[in-house]
């Protein structure tokens, strides 16, 4: 692997830059595997990476039916973040947090970690409660918080308009959150895990399985049949429809979550914004684009596109907070296909198929997952059991009851 | 946005409706008797179709009836609407 460092770059430049190997193979795929993972978005990407540089298990493909981190993980609003009310759910996503804080020395790719914050606002008094009882929650599990009030707030960002419609009383601030550039956090996994010998097969979809005694022996894809002693489902919102071919039912829905980007301005905004009330998050990228997110479409949805008055609400809600960027045009909208579980929490582990594995329920929250999703699943098929992390996330939640409804307790955006 | 015909009132905006999910769905009729798996299913569990879809919306600004679209969830394709209680046995194909 040719490593990116200041020398390298001056190195190529000397050569004008025609010189760069590519930053991953493209092999023709082999007819078995140890382990076949669907899906080259981020969490199958990582998950590939970590089997193969944590856990020992280097013979393993990645298989994507389109391009490399051209699904979800190449279409979010980029927000990583711990802030979670349940314990389970906070120890996971610190873990990831802090993988992230270490991700471009570890893979040897800026992947632009930005901790520049995320603040969740309180449009009322009672919303102040719930996010004081929210934000103690957080420091309980050991995880930053900082409660804020108004002229906190006012200080922080002075673009926002603190007499919106519903008066902005506080909120409180997670300071290590913060945005990742998403398309090289799935390219620097691609070209780790290629560079340990990862096959990541793209333009390869799977379109069906072949199963004996309960198990599976292989995929059929569009590139002939591939078998495998092991295979896992990364591939977010189709989950439902791939599994179907392999005889199992999901407690999942899949729904279109969209977003827009504004033509590019000055810095204004330093850190990430969220409102529950008014359903919206925004942040400035690094090009200066206001990047915009709110509310998923209102009904199940497999298109990669999203309905018109989703946008008009979103773009609107954020007006209401920021009513400057009114009259800023947008550039792009978009969508992405999302994989919404019952209680909004990842749904990770182990199948009924003995050799089977999934890696779902991600929904409108598993960018900021995907370095301890790729982690812990990694452990999960090296040892045949849970990852202590991903216990709690198991299918078998749904019949115990045991459901971790972060949904419930912190409304908007996960 | 789609354009959604209410059996009642006739094609309306999609803003006028809320969607209320998988209309196969049916209550167990004896919940206190069944397994823990199969209360799940019913719960929790969804087929979640990529294509062909019945499920149940409701003219929440309009009359506040209840009833079935057959709607593809990629193409967002409406089929048909119809009145709650038509609905074709599950297995059946939509006209
Ligand atoms: C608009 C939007 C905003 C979001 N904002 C945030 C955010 O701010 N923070 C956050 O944490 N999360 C956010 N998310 C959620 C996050 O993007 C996803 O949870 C995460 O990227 C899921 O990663 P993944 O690897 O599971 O799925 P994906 O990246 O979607 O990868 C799945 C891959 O599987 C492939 N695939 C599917 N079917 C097959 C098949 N049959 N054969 C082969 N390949 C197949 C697809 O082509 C795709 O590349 C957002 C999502 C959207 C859509
Ligand atoms: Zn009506």
């Amino acid at each position: 692997m040719q490593s990116y460092s200041a020398i390298s770059l001056l190195r190529h430049a000397l050569g004008g830059h025609r010189r760069w190997p590519p930053a991953w193979r493209s092999p023709v795929p082999k007819r078995h595997y140890d382990v076949v993972i669907v899906g080259a978005g981020g969490h199958g990407l990582a998950t590939a990476y970590y089997l193969a540089n944590r856990y020992g298990i280097r013979d393993v493909a990645v298989l994507e039916k389109g391009w490399l981190g051209g699904g979800n993980s190449g279409r979010n609003t980029q927000v990583c973040r711990s802030n979670y009310f349940y314990p389970e759910s906070a120890a996971f996503y610190e873990h990831s947090l802090q993988l992230f804080e270490s991700l471009s020395a570890d893979l040897n790719f800026n992947i632009m970690f930005s901790p520049r914050g995320n603040l969740e606002l309180s449009h009322g008094l009672e919303e102040l409660e719930i996010n004081r009882r929210w934000a103690n929650a957080m420091t309980l599990n050991g995880i930053d918080s900082e409660l804020l009030d108004r002229e906190d707030i006012r200080r922080m960002v002075p673009i926002l308009d603190l007499d919106c419609r519903f008066p902005i009383v506080g909120g409180f601030v997670q300071h290590r959150a913060g945005i990742a550039r998403h398309d090289a956090v799935a390219w620097a996994y691609a070209r780790a895990a290629s560079a340990s010998g990862v096959d990541i097969v793209q333009g390869c979809e799977v379109t069906g399985f072949e199963s004996d005694d309960g198990r599976i022996r292989a995929v059929h894809t569009n590139q002939g049949s591939i078998g495998g002693d092991r295979f896992a489902l990364c591939v977010a919102g189709n989950s439902s429809a791939l599994a179907a071919q392999a005889g199992l039912q999901l407690p999942i829905e899949s729904i279109a979550l969209q977003a827009m980007v504004t033509e590019p301005i000055k810095p204004v905004l330093h850190t990430v914004i969220g409102s529950a009330v008014i359903h919206c998050y925004v942040s400035q990228s690094d090009r200066g684009e206001i990047v915009i997110g709110g509310g998923a479409d209102p009904f199940h949805s497999y298109a990669q596109r999203g309905v018109l008055p989703t946008t008009r609400d979103n773009a609107a809600a954020v007006r209401e907070l920021i009513p400057s960027f009114g009259r800023l045009r947008v550039m792009r909208q978009w969508a992405g296909v999302c994989d919404i579980a019952p209680d909004s929490s990842p749904v990770v582990g182990r199948t009924a198929i003995e050799n089977l594995y999934v890696s779902t329920g991600w929904g409108t929250g598993g960018f900021k997952a995907i370095p301890a999703g790729g982690d812990t699943l990694a452990w999960t098929i090296a040892h045949a059991e849970p990852h202590p992390l991903l216990r709690p996330f198991s299918l078998d939640r749904f019949e115990t009851g045991q459901l971790v409804d972060e949904g419930a307790a912190a409304g908007v955006a996960h | 946005m789609l354009l959604i015909k209410c059996p009642y009132c006739g094609v309306r905006d999609q803003t006028e409706f809320r969607c209320g999910g998988e209309a196969s769905r049916a209550r167990p009729d004896h919940p206190e008797h069944i397994s823990d798996p199969d209360w799940a299913q019913y719960l929790f569990y969804r087929e979640n179709p990529k294509g062909l879809l019945r499920e149940r919306w409701v003219h929440r600004y309009g009359c506040g009836q209840w009833f079935i679209v057959s709607r593809d969830t990629v193409t967002h394709d409406i089929l048909d609407s119809l009145p709650m209680g038509d609905l074709p046995p599950k297995g059946r194909d939509a006209p």
